[in-house]
């Protein structure tokens, strides 16, 4: 089998971060905001898979309530995780894939 | 450990390819990948029943990570190709990724062809004004003025206009959009994969790191917004006074037409009633 780079071999490590267990770029310390309210949704509104990234800005500059904001390397983190009203439009305009919005919780 | 939820887009993608991708960041080829991934999954197409063709050039790099039957092919002759496998196999589903240089300059003969005979593919175009892959030539696409790595001093070429170009030989369905509007090109590339006759989705991006950089529009954000911008709905476009409409664009359906007869259709036609006189004469 060959090695694959889907994100189901990634762990969870904080609200609003995924970092690779081999990924050696993520390793860098960041602030990562506690989650305040919550509502209906999950705690980490989007996951984040940082090998994929790029670090173009698209998501960060076209999250219509700003819920997303940029690391001092220029990938984007989630600072404001309760502004997130899942639009899903950071998903969609990834180039690269990176981003991914959680699901909503059912009822 | 907690499982990510998966999207859509990676359960078609090849995760045994190196990722991430080659595209420089910020290009818009990545998102048309996960607006045409989106709306074949929309579609319910099996992976096995879709062909996705390409030639050479950035956008070409595209059938590499999806996992359908694919073809990278030579520069140019992607509809060609495709035009082979749709005359073998009717029943699938073949889509067509090319750019401007690679669909309208190398490959332009193919393309007005393959119009004129309206047989049924779906090509998605994607216009970024420029041959980025070989270092930022000029392309049919580049606007008058624009610099690029062989016009320094500008390009005085006048452009293409590649959907009235398809509309004049002969193609069936038309539609433009760009790569900001991500919603409304999946909705034009499901159209077009239904409809039955030659069908192209022109789809203007982005290419901050060569053509972004040589004209000083910006970095990737900068120039999805003024893809936003200046890329208006036709009836908003026809409302504009003659001076407000340069540097702006139309977006959506340009033309549809059900009634031209289907090319594999007709070829079939001919084939069943080619046949019967010789089976009656076999009784």
């Amino acid at each position: 089998m060959p090695k694959t780079h889907r994100p189901e071999d990634v762990e969870r490590l904080k609200v609003g971060t995924i970092i690779r267990k081999d990924d050696k770029h993520s390793k860098m310390e960041v602030e990562i905001p506690e989650v305040k309210s919550t509502g209906d949704y999950n705690k980490a509104p989007v996951y984040i898979y940082y090998d994929w990234c790029k670090k173009c800005g698209i998501c960060v500059a076209f999250c219509p309530t700003g819920a997303l904001g940029r690391r001092p390397d220029g990938a984007p983190y989630v600072p404001h995780p309760e502004k997130c009203i899942h639009c899903e439009m950071c998903d969609k305009l990834c180039p690269d894939f990176a981003i991914t919005g959680a699901k909503r919780k059912e009822k | 450990m907690q499982k990510i939820p998966q999207r859509q887009i990676h359960k078609y993608l090849r995760h045994d390819k190196k990722f991430p991708h080659v595209w420089c960041p910020g290009c818009s080829n990545g998102i048309v990948l996960g607006a045409t991934i989106r709306a074949i999954a929309e579609l319910g197409f099996e992976r096995d029943n879709v062909a996705m063709v390409s030639g050479i050039g950035c956008s070409s790099r595209m059938p590499v990570y999806a996992d359908f039957n694919t073809l990278h092919s030579l520069h140019g002759r992607a509809i060609a190709y495709a035009t082979g496998i749709k005359m073998y196999k009717p029943e699938m589903e073949v889509v067509v990724i090319t750019g401007d240089g690679d669909g309208t300059a190398i490959g332009g003969n193919h393309f007005i062809h393959a119009a004129r005979r309206n047989i049924d593919l779906t090509v998605i175009l994607i216009n970024n004004y420029i041959y980025g892959m070989t270092g930022g030539q000029y392309s049919p696409t580049t606007p008058h003025g624009d610099n690029s790595t062989t016009t320094q001093y500008g390009n005085i070429d006048p452009t293409f206009d590649i959907c009235k170009l398809a509309i004049g030989a002969g193609a069936t369905f038309v539609a433009r959009t760009s790569a900001y509007h991500v919603d409304e090109s999946k909705s034009f590339i499901m159209q077009a994969l239904k409809h039955k006759g030659f069908s192209l989705v022109e789809i203007i991006s982005a290419c901050p790191v060569i053509y972004g950089k040589l004209n000083k529009k910006g970095d990737a954000p900068a120039m999805m917004k003024s893809m936003k911008e200046n890329i208006i709905p036709v009836k908003q476009y026809e409302k504009l006074s003659q001076e407000d409409r340069i540097n702006k664009q139309t977006r959506g359906i340009l033309f549809h037409d059900t009634e031209k007869k289907e090319y594999t259709a007709a070829y079939q036609e001919l084939i069943d009633s080619l046949k019967k006189p010789e089976e009656e004469s076999n009784e």
